[in-house]
């Protein structure tokens, strides 16, 4: 592993005219690396996650991204065919509702080669190929390849979105409540995906949840924030374990135990 | 009505002709770009050709010779009331005769004779936006188009591939202009994309509900889009035309009775009577000699001027 941050974020704050969406928020994240972003909703998570990810504009700081040939590039400065380049090769967005990340109405197959199409892909037989090899990486059957994802489940439908974000073997992935809506069955075999992927490719992620057991299962580092403010970050163990801040503390003792 | 003086020329004002050609100029100027334009109401529903009536009316001068064809036809009611269109408010030459027009306004065929320098042709198109139904935001096509992301075509393709063992899509082939732009050909059958490749002829794509006009100026690359293990192919028919006996050419299917007959005829009507009128018999030819009786549908015909 190198020494140097794969992203190097510094004082990002998003406001929404006069109300905060977050507030000075700094941190590096270096490849392989987990970071887990928690909070109550309206906590400016996903606020966060969109600025990095450029889907949003921030409205002061900067974040630069080590490109792969090793130069450091400030995000908010490249142009937005560089970004959209960047999007679909580098980095995966898993969204929430797979709706939004995936398409609908083509097939689990042309749902995953689309990424290589776009890279400039020309062989069928090839992108189908691989289509196969990350449908079955992700639990899905080889036969459902022709299907549209509507005929899917809601956990292959996430699941199909993971494989659709990682097929162009990109170094960042940002996921928003990658669990959310799916039942504790389906989410613990989609957590565990996850970690074997997260730790086969050596991908780092940044992950967004209201979930403690989400962020303790998948991530080595957590921030905790509260309206738009990181209030605690640190090893996700030391945090869950040994909370300092009070709300994290809060936080940690409304987890409901059954 | 015959006072044609009551329309002004080609009846579109003289303040519209120069805001269309300006959007000619400038879709010459970028190939396979869609210019916006103010698209005019004409005396036509949208879908029955207003964009290229628009774009023939701009273009179009007293000495020019004009040749409408609907899907290869020269005598069908899009086809004669829109060349009938022309001669009373233009008061223009009109033609059956490809070779010897000078403007063909067309609707989803490129004739079959071979279009020389100085010709053009003028696509009638319904829905300029090939990513259309892959990406129905208008927004989002326009910064694809900008920003060169052509990976969502592909997946059409691959899903032909995927459903039907082969790229099933046949007509409003995607194209792709001087390395550039993707481009809809307009609903022409992928027969005649080759036709595009290189042609002499000015190619101009009026669509006048969705406002758009593009062009492909004379000798520029048209490149069908394919895998490198799926290639772009043409139909092929498995036999010739019933009338002319033409190979290589593109037939229509003619229901000859209600037990099943049918024939392949050239879709090309102008193209299938001048080869009856140098001998050529197809199987099903009767056995006069006067290509204007045997066409089936040749009755309306009005003489080349």
């Amino acid at each position: 592993m190198t020494d140097e941050p794969l992203l190097r974020v510094s004082a990002l704050s998003k406001f929404y005219g006069s109300r905060v969406g977050c507030d000075n928020v700094s941190f590096d994240l270096w490849p392989g690396e987990v970071l887990a972003v928690v909070g109550e909703s309206g906590s400016g998570k996903t606020t966060l996650l969109n600025c990095l990810s450029t889907r949003l504009m921030p409205s002061s700081g900067t974040a630069s991204y080590r490109m792969r040939d090793g130069q450091f590039r400030e995000l908010y400065r490249m142009s937005e065919a560089e970004r959209r380049f960047l999007m679909r090769t580098d980095w995966g967005f898993v969204h929430q509702n797979p709706a939004d990340g995936l398409r609908m109405t083509v097939s689990a197959g042309a749902n995953v080669g689309e990424r290589l199409m776009a890279v400039g892909d020309r062989h069928y037989g090839k992108i189908r190929a691989t289509a196969v090899d990350w449908l079955s990486r992700v639990e899905i059957d080889e036969d459902r390849i022709d299907d549209e994802p509507r005929a899917f489940s809601g956990g292959m439908r996430q699941r199909l979105q993971i494989a659709r974000n990682l097929v162009t073997g990109p170094r960042l992935v940002f996921m928003d409540e990658p669990t959310g809506g799916l039942d504790v069955s389906v989410q613990a075999r989609l957590l565990d995906l996850l970690r074997g992927l997260v730790t086969d490719l050596g991908l780092a992620a940044i992950v967004v949840t209201h979930d403690l057991a989400v962020a303790r299962l998948l991530s080595q580092r957590m921030m905790v924030m509260k309206d738009g403010r990181v209030v605690e970050s640190g090893l996700t163990d030391r945090v869950l374990d040994d909370p300092r801040a009070p709300y994290t503390q809060l936080l940690v003792s409304s987890i409901l135990q059954v | 009505m015959t006072d044609i003086a009551t329309y002004n020329f080609a009846y579109l004002d003289e303040q519209t002709k120069r805001m269309i050609r300006r959007a000619i100029l400038k879709g010459i100027a970028i190939p396979g770009y869609q210019v916006p334009f103010a698209s005019r109401e004409m005396p036509m529903p949208y879908g029955w050709g207003t964009g290229g009536v628009q774009v023939t009316a701009s273009i179009i001068g007293p000495d020019d010779v004009l040749k409408v064809i609907d899907q290869g036809a020269d005598d069908t009611t899009n086809a004669v009331s829109i060349r009938a269109f022309f001669k009373k408010v233009a008061n223009v030459a009109v033609t059956t005769d490809t070779a010897s027009a000078t403007i063909i306004q067309t609707r989803h065929r490129i004739p079959e004779h071979p279009l020389t320098a100085g010709q053009v042709l003028v696509y009638q198109v319904p829905i300029p936006e090939p990513l259309r139904f892959l990406e129905p935001r208008e927004t989002e096509t326009r910064k694809m188009h900008a920003l060169e992301e052509y990976g969502l075509m592909h997946v059409k393709l691959y899903e032909d591939i995927a459903k039907h063992g082969r790229i099933a899509t046949t007509y409003a082939y995607p194209v792709k202009v001087e390395g550039r732009y993707v481009m809809d050909p307009s609903p022409t059958p992928k027969f005649d994309n080759p036709k595009m490749h290189r042609s002499p002829a000015l190619q101009l794509f009026g669509a006048g509900r969705e406002k758009r006009i593009y062009a492909v100026p004379p000798f520029t690359a048209v490149v069908s889009l394919d895998f490198e293990d799926h290639p772009f192919e043409v139909q092929t028919f498995d036999q010739p035309c019933a009338l002319c006996a033409a190979e290589n050419v593109y037939l229509d299917e003619v229901i000859l009775d209600d037990h099943g007959g049918h024939m392949f005829v050239c879709s090309d009507t102008d193209h299938c009577e001048k080869r009856r009128a140098d001998g050529h018999r197809g199987h099903l030819a009767p056995e006069t000699h006067l290509a204007s009786e045997t066409h089936p549908a040749s009755e309306t015909m009005e003489p080349a001027q």
